[in-house]
């Protein structure tokens, strides 16, 4: 293994680990408000690398049903949670709003060609499909469970992701796809050729990582998360509701899903199925972190995106159990220091 | 104090009875027949669909346990499977040439096969279960999720495994001299292991050991403080799990006569987690109707979807998954649930029972007791402090056997804090509380139950669905010592009377004694406070911590509780309550220890407390 290796295999990891890292926060985001742990968080991945793909592939785009599918059954559920609430059928202003958005959304998505219309439209399409995906899957699965032990949270989570699963390849097919780089060239830095899509993804990484500080730091909302995420029970009481609280961090998971997606869909090939394993890499990260501090969780995600790309130089077909077993030592490390025991809620 | 004082009828009397069958047993009388005639009226195909059930339904067991009744969950079921299939398969199919030479002897051996099988499963499982089973309950599903995966890859990457393609030609199965080598005979086999581990399944669960597993899911603080080892309980459910999937997967491996990674991936371990969901987790015998019922839905799901969607794929998960989450969100019984709930309503239960069918057993051996006077507890300058705020200070008292002192205070004084540091829930930042002479802060709240220091909670922490009997059972755990083998083989019958005599003899005592077959979730607030009393009794105390044992009781209910806390002061027990209630209080206790804000206002008798001035300001002569 020379320099030249060592610099390359080092970009791969940074690449990777750049977006596990995005993975994780998202992952903890999620957990830490809603205490569900988002399965699903690797088909945002997928599905926004897929829906690319076929854009640019000419191919139909069919990602604006699945949309308009759970913003239609969101409906109905908000109809016939005010039944139960009032005695009468009633429709809430959103829900009609989010059908009639997953409508408009369809209809571009399905009869206007975007196959020319550059990443950056390409890309706020499929962001503008995801993200009130996440929404919708919020308030479909999730919302009236909220309250549920976090086993059965686990387990719907479970289920949600075997559901996106069968659903991915029934809209995309079993065949992988990869898109368009968003730039040609790359970036010499002295003997190291820097290609340019890493540069792209460290960028965009960096600058929701910097946007995700200021959202929390500094906005209403972003405050009333921490908030909810803190204490619940707390958060609710000074009027905080826990299904804002729910559907923001789903929204928010969405969008570094998707963006997640777009960001590796040029370097990797993706199937409808690749966006859990590399969301448990995500998953691994944040059990680094504890489940809790999000600056850990980042470092042990790009620590196991470098121990991926160097194990795949070394030892390729056990890259994943490499990469896997690394929770081990992290596991034991966290049950020595532990101390009694605590009940959960 | 007259034993059902509590209530208006009188006590049970202890009778004995011829055992009754349990519906359990009824549903595996039903069953042996049908099981007997099965493969002799039954195609070919369709026996072979009845094996696959079988495996299933044995791996699907152990998830029950451990999801429906420990309330954890792992997706490294199927994994466990595989390990266990190949080591069987690759014992199975090995030269003895290729064995080390002191190993040459397993080749071809089922039964080498079996226990490497079963050993290195268990041996996975120890080092997975070490790992996770000490931290929150995200961790064991997460850390079987990454280890199925690691071993899905293992399985297909190891040359001597074969890869990908995986292992084929296992002969077939030759137990003693009978060759297990058509269906209809394995379905014998099967389906014997998978009814054997259904009956130790539940001769576990009506067990010390299976109490104990069940009081997981009643918050690990209570299991612990009644001397559960929460950690062990965990464990021992994971393995039993992980042990019921290692016999599935010698029983797979030579019922398929085949092995790849395909069936052993984490899509199979969800599967598992699937069936034992619709089947109802709650349940032994919703793994059975689980595994049936999604194996026929299956194979119909996957010949109708390809017509209604044009193409093949996996798209029965579709189905399957929102059958799951609409399960989750309106049966999270599942079949087997639903199917006991229905069944209870129609059979009407009374809400009270006699307990006729408990024999008498020879009582347990007790602790030999302190000396009446004898000092049992005492505080020594204890100061907790959280960051800036001194929730108490410099707190320092003692406890004598044969004596009641009650700790009051307005809120807010630092009773719960002080209480919480007496049990060992938490420790002092300064000073030393002492056991009968003996320093236990920092000593955990389950060492402390087996030291003779049993408590209640303020906020009443029993297992709903349980009956009042096996409640307060979960208190005598430290007195008996059989564990899972011989429960599973009911070798403990006898040390379990016991146990169970010794529950009943205290709700007898604190006058509940006819509802001991009723579900405790059933139970009145304040008759749930006395049951914790009879639970902690049955840890054979010498010292009883009590949280508000009046709160929510009724008038009646108050007095009989305060005879019963004489009687137990006159046979030399020492008990600390802590309480708001100064009627009950100052009718009761031998001494009264005041706190405000943390500190010491007052101290002494019940009559100097209540004339005491700094007492009434901070009641702000509240005193009812």
């Amino acid at each position: 293994m020379n320099f030249q290796i060592v610099m390359l295999l080092g970009q791969d990891g940074i690449t990777n680990g750049a977006i596990y890292a995005l993975l994780a926060l998202s992952i903890l985001l999620v957990f830490t408000v809603t205490r569900i742990l988002l399965i699903p968080q690797g088909e945002f991945v997928a599905f926004a690398a897929l829906t690319m793909a076929a854009m640019q592939g000419g191919t139909p785009v069919r990602l604006g049903w699945l949309l308009l599918a759970l913003s239609a059954a969101a409906m109905v559920m908000d109809i016939h949670a005010a039944w139960r609430r009032d005695g009468r059928p009633a429709v809430r202003r959103g829900s009609v709003l989010g059908v009639g958005y997953a409508a408009a959304l369809t209809a571009l998505t399905t009869l206007v060609p975007l196959g020319d219309a550059g990443v950056a439209v390409q890309a706020l399409v499929t962001m503008a499909l995801i993200v009130p995906l996440g929404l919708a899957l919020y308030r479909v699965f999730y919302q009236p469970i909220a309250a549920a032990h976090p086993l059965v949270l686990l387990i719907v989570s479970i289920a949600v992701h075997v559901v996106l699963v069968g659903i991915g390849l029934l809209m995309f097919g079993p065949e992988g796809a990869r898109t368009e780089p968003f730039s040609d060239g790359g970036l010499r830095l002295g003997m190291v050729m820097l290609n340019s899509q890493t540069i792209w993804v460290v960028a965009v990484s960096l600058g929701l990582i910097l946007g995700l500080y200021l959202f929390f730091e500094r906005s209403l909302y972003g405050k009333a998360l921490r908030a909810a995420a803190v204490n619940r029970l707390g958060a609710e009481l000074v009027g905080i509701s826990p299904e804002l609280a729910g559907k923001a961090s789903f929204a928010l998971a969405a969008l570094i899903g998707s963006l997640s997606g777009i960001l590796i869909a040029p370097i990797t090939t993706i199937y409808y199925d690749s966006g859990f394993i590399i969301s448990l890499k995500g998953f691994v990260g944040a059990i680094i972190g504890g489940l809790a501090s999000y600056p850990v969780a980042a470092l042990g995600a790009l620590l196991i995106g470098q121990a991926e790309s160097f194990s795949t130089f070394w030892a390729s077909s056990y890259k994943e159990v490499i990469v896997f077993t690394l929770i081990l030592p992290v596991l034991v490390w966290r049950s020595l220091s532990h101390h009694g025991a605590e009940d959960e809620e | 104090m007259k034993p059902g004082v509590l209530s208006k009828t009188p006590a049970a009397r202890p009778t004995v009875s011829m055992p009754r069958l349990s519906p359990s047993g009824w549903i595996l009388l039903a069953l042996l027949p049908v099981l007997a005639a099965a493969p002799l009226v039954l195609p070919t195909y369709q026996v072979t669909l009845a094996n696959n059930i079988g495996i299933f339904a044995l791996a699907t067991l152990g998830l029950v346990l451990l999801t429906g009744v420990a309330g954890m969950t792992s997706f490294g079921q199927a994994a466990f499977i595989g390990v266990s299939a190949y080591a069987t398969a690759y014992l199975a199919t090995v030269s003895a040439a290729d064995l080390p030479a002191p190993l040459a002897w397993m080749a071809g051996s089922p039964l080498a096969g079996l226990a490497v099988g079963l050993l290195l499963t268990l041996a996975i499982a120890t080092v997975l279960g070490a790992v996770t089973l000490r931290l929150s309950g995200h961790y064991l599903p997460l850390g079987t999720i990454a280890w199925g995966l690691s071993l899905f890859y293992l399985f297909g990457n190891l040359e001597f495994l074969g890869g990908h393609t995986g292992l084929s030609g296992i002969p077939a199965l030759s137990l003693f001299g009978i060759a297990f080598d058509k269906a209809e005979t394995l379905f014998y086999l099967i389906w014997a292991v998978l009814l054997l581990a259904v009956v130790a399944t539940l001769n576990l669960l009506d067990s010390r050991v299976g109490r104990a597993i069940r009081a997981l899911r009643g918050g690990q603080r209570m299991s612990e403080s009644m001397g559960v080892d929460s950690f062990r309980a965990k464990m021992t459910a994971f393995l039993v799990a992980a042990l019921y999937a290692g016999l599935a997967g010698w029983l797979y491996a030579y019922t398929q006569r085949f092995v790849s990674p395909a069936p052993f991936s984490l899509q199979a371990g969800i599967d598992f987690l699937f069936m034992a969901l619709i089947g109802g987790v709650g349940q032994v015998w919703g793994a059975v109707i689980g595994a049936a019922g999604v194996t026929f839905a299956k194979q119909w799901l996957q010949d109708l979807l390809p017509h209604l969607l044009g193409r093949t794929g996996n798209f029965e998960a579709i189905v399957f998954g929102l059958l799951i989450v609409l399960l989750m969100q309106r049966l999270p019984g599942g079949i087997a649930g639903w199917i006991a709930k229905t069944f209870e309503r129609r059979r009407q239960r009374p809400a009270t029972l006699e307990s006729m069918d408990l024999p008498d057993a020879e009582p347990l051996p007790r602790r030999p007791m302190p000396q009446k006077g004898e000092v049992v507890l005492e505080a020594k300058g204890v100061t907790r402090r959280f960051g800036g705020l001194v929730a108490n200070r410099d707190i320092s008292f003692s406890v004598r056997a044969g004596e009641i002192l009650a700790v009051i205070g307005p809120n807010g004084a630092g009773k719960s804090t002080l209480f919480n540091q007496l049990s060992c829930v938490d420790r002092p930042t300064s000073g030393e509380i002492l056991f009968r002479g003996e320093r236990i802060d920092g000593r955990t709240a389950r060492a402390m139950a087996g030291a003779g220091l049993s408590r209640s909670f303020q906020h009443v922490k029993l297992l709903p669905t349980m009956s009042v009997l096996e409640n307060v059972a979960i208190g005598a755990h430290l007195r008996g010592s059989k564990g899972v083998a011989a429960a599973a083989l009911r070798l403990d019958r006898a040390e379990e009377a016991r146990l169970l005599a010794e529950a009943r003899r205290q709700l007898v005592r604190v006058g509940l004694g006819q509802y001991l077959h009723a579900e405790a979730g059933s139970l009145a607030l304040g008759q749930q406070r006395i049951l914790e009393i009879a639970r902690a009794l049955c840890a054979d105390p010498c010292l009883l911590l009590l949280d508000e044992p009046a709160a929510g009781l009724r008038f009646l209910e108050k007095q009989a509780l305060a005879e019963l806390l004489v009687k137990l002061r006159s046979e030399g027990m020492a008990i600390l309550l802590v309480e708001h209630d100064m009627d009950f209080v100052m009718g009761l206790v031998d001494r009264v220890y005041v706190m405000e804000f943390g500190e010491r206002i007052a101290e002494g008798p019940p009559e100097t407390i209540q004339t005491d001035p700094a007492v009434l300001e901070a009641y702000l002569g509240g005193i009812e």
